[in-house]
């Protein structure tokens, strides 16, 4: 091993990556935008959803109602019908996807029976919405029949002593229930594995694409010289992008930064490592720069995005999927990132997550060292 | 090293890409300040050796030993002992030019405190001084193969491997090529070259000719137009070409007859008896012949010669 190849090589390379916009480009943009593209467009909090009101009672009592639906943030009124033809049009239009219908009856069986219903209809063509809709509208409901049974108690004299539970949530590392407090951490691991993998994936490519592999394997520089002085400047590019996607996340999207940079730092370091070599063996494997970069996008971009736990919580997934994203450094990486923002969890209760990162990277190490070969076969 | 080792010694070298047999039992040694040449047509197993000698290609039997070690086992030992410029241009062309000498002073090891001395060696003698910040992708081809030669030859080795060197490149340039390696062989380098430009294997102080991966003849160049050829050569010069190669090819005396430039080279086993044979048979079939003689063959006569089995397509190409 000679340091004076190994700096000859980064150098080199630095010269090639400084002179060809397109890398700098994916070096310094892409990051930035990703981050802010994922971070407004992936947002998981159901608020404002659009709703119709069609009230056939047009009592006092149903528009007592209908005003706790106005009152809160998670509807938006967006029609008013006087008919069901026009209910369903408009829940067909997607002007709104919940409708709330007041019976002819309401105050007149409430009055009388005690017992009065309320329809909602839902779109459920996207079910996630329309689940956590219906959670609202349930939830209101019962705050308003909790409501005039205090009253209708209080009316007749009934002191209101009836034994009842109050539910007082505190909800710790995410105070305000934010989705983009969770899922920014996990757009910071999809930049990096894209970036990392994406750039390095051409790195080897490129020289057999164009016929320099030939000229550089006839010299008695050493394979692991290769590999350590081609990956050396990505590796500062990507804690140059680390630092650029938290910095972001923390003084943009002011996500909450509560663990230790040091920690951060040198978990990210581990993550580049490994998806550093992930690209580096692509690019031996693929030898053309198109396949290489596709197969690097195909090996970090999906299973990040879908596996990772970013979006999907793993443990909500069938098992068999559980012991994939087993394999998966993203996921480890993702709970680490969720970790150090969030909780300000310390390094000792990390060490599982670390472990399992530190041991892909010396599988991906062995195999990306093992894959290049100084011969044309 | 002495003068008597042999600095590449070759033995029963034979390399095959799965049925296909690139190189098949090649034989030969190099001496130290040879210019060492193969010549042959394209496919015939020239770059393919060239590769196995660097240590690119695993040989699929025989010994190929270069500068005292053997190639199959120890090709990381090899490489320091070589320079090896690969037919397709290889350097970086999006690098200046004295970028691309000093990444390759590294990659050989030069001691830091020489490389400046190394790089402006390797620029003036490949003419590029004043260029050394030019893109290298700037360069006419001439310039890129001399730039080539440069990087391949920086650490000085005692061995170097020029695949098809000058092709491409215009005549002035492939002179001034010549040029540079005939004044590394002075300096005691062994040069291999390969090339399909017959006036250039005149350079060459030992010939290999290969056809389809064997060797054919091998020998000095006096040696082989003096040796190899099968028997005399007569120049004819008529008009119209084409009839009278057709009749000279059938012709019962004329052992092989091919076109060279704008008259008939044919080979015949005696000179004496076959020029007057040959006027009358060209007369009566209304060819007007200018000139008929007997000639000194050349090289691309012998290798013409001596791949006459082969078709008239492939004798094309070595004369192209």
């Amino acid at each position: 091993m000679s340091w004076l190849r190994i700096v000859a090589i980064s150098r080199k390379e630095v010269l090639q990556i400084v002179r060809d916009p397109r890398s700098l480009l994916i070096i310094l943009v892409i990051p930035f935008v990703q981050l802010l593209i994922f971070g407004y467009a992936i947002n998981l909090d159901v608020k404002h959803v659009p709703l119709c009101i069609y009230d056939r009672d047009g009592t006092q009592t149903s528009q007592d109602l209908l005003k706790h639906f106005q009152a809160t943030d998670y509807f938006a009124i967006a029609h008013l019908s006087d008919n069901y033809q026009d209910v369903v049009h408009n829940i067909d239009n997607g002007v709104c996807s919940v409708a709330i219908v007041v019976p002819p009856q309401f105050s007149e069986d409430l009055r009388s029976n005690g017992q009065a219903s309320v329809q909602a209809i839902l779109d459920a063509s996207d079910s996630n919405s329309a689940s956590i809709g219906m959670g609202y509208a349930q939830a209101i409901v019962q705050t308003y029949s909790s409501e005039i049974q205090v009253n209708w108690q209080q009316e007749r004299g009934m002191a209101a002593g009836a034994p009842s539970i109050s539910f007082e949530p505190r909800t710790w590392f995410n105070e305000d229930l934010e989705s983009m407090a969770n899922l920014v951490p996990g757009v910071v691991a999809l930049v990096m594995a894209v970036v990392g993998a994406f750039l390095t994936s051409l790195t080897i490519a490129r020289e057999w694409e164009r016929g320099t592999m030939e000229q550089l394997i006839s010299t008695p520089v050493g394979k692991l010289e290769i590999q350590i002085g081609k990956l050396f400047p990505y590796f500062v590019i990507g804690v140059a992008d680390t630092a650029i996607c938290a910095g972001t996340a923390v003084w943009w999207f002011g996500v909450p930064f509560r663990g230790s940079w040091l920690v951060l730092y040198g978990c990210s370091m581990l993550f580049l490592i490994v998806v550093l070599s992930l690209g580096y063996f692509i690019s031996v494997t693929a030898k053309s720069q198109l396949g290489a970069c596709q197969m690097a996008l195909l090996a970090t971009f999906l299973p990040t995005f879908l596996l990772s736990g970013f979006v999907f919580p793993i443990d909500q997934m069938p098992i068999v999927v559980q012991w994939i994203t087993a394999i998966l450094p993203a996921r480890y990486y993702v709970s680490i990132l969720r970790n150090v923002f969030l909780k300000g969890t310390a390094i000792h209760l990390l060490a599982g997550d670390i472990a399992a990162l530190a041991t892909i990277a010396v599988v991906l190490v062995f195999f990306a060292t093992r894959s290049f070969k100084k011969r044309l076969e | 090293m002495n003068t008597n080792q042999a600095s590449v010694v070759v033995e029963g070298l034979t390399k095959k890409f799965g049925d296909f047999v690139a190189v098949d039992n090649v034989t030969f040694e190099a001496h130290r300040g040879e210019i060492f040449g193969f010549l042959g047509p394209n496919g015939s197993g020239k770059s393919t050796t060239i590769r196995v000698l660097c240590g690119l290609l695993r040989p699929t039997s025989g010994l190929a030993r270069v500068a005292g070690i053997d190639v199959a086992k120890n090709p990381e030992a090899v490489r320091q002992h070589i320079g090896y410029m690969s037919q397709r241009f290889s350097l970086y062309n999006d690098l200046r030019v004295s970028e691309n000498l000093r990444f390759f002073a590294g990659m050989y090891s030069v001691p830091s405190k020489e490389i400046p001395g190394r790089v402006a060696w390797a620029l003036k003698m490949a003419g590029l001084e004043g260029r050394e910040h030019s893109p290298t992708s700037s360069l006419a081809v001439g310039w890129k193969q001399r730039l080539a030669l440069g990087c391949a030859v920086l650490h000085r080795p005692p061995i170097v491997f020029l695949d098809e060197p000058t092709s491409g490149v215009d005549p002035v340039s492939r002179r001034q090529f010549w040029d540079l390696i005939h004044a590394m062989v002075e300096e005691g380098v062994t040069v291999f070259v390969t090339t399909h430009y017959m006036d250039e294997a005149e350079y060459c102080n030992k010939l290999v000719l290969l056809d389809r991966g064997r060797i054919v003849a091998m020998g000095t160049p006096t040696d082989l137009t003096s040796r190899h050829m099968k028997g005399q050569l007569l120049l004819v010069e008529c008009e119209p070409l084409g009839p009278a190669l057709e009749l000279l090819q059938n012709a019962p005396n004329v052992l092989d007859a091919a076109v060279f430039g704008s008259g008939i080279h044919a080979v015949v086993p005696d000179a004496a008896v076959a020029i007057p044979e040959i006027r009358s048979l060209l007369s009566t079939s209304h060819v007007h012949i200018s000139r008929i003689e007997q000639i000194a063959p050349s090289l691309e006569d012998v290798f013409v010669s001596l791949t006459a089995t082969r078709g008239a397509n492939q004798r094309q190409e070595v004369t192209a």
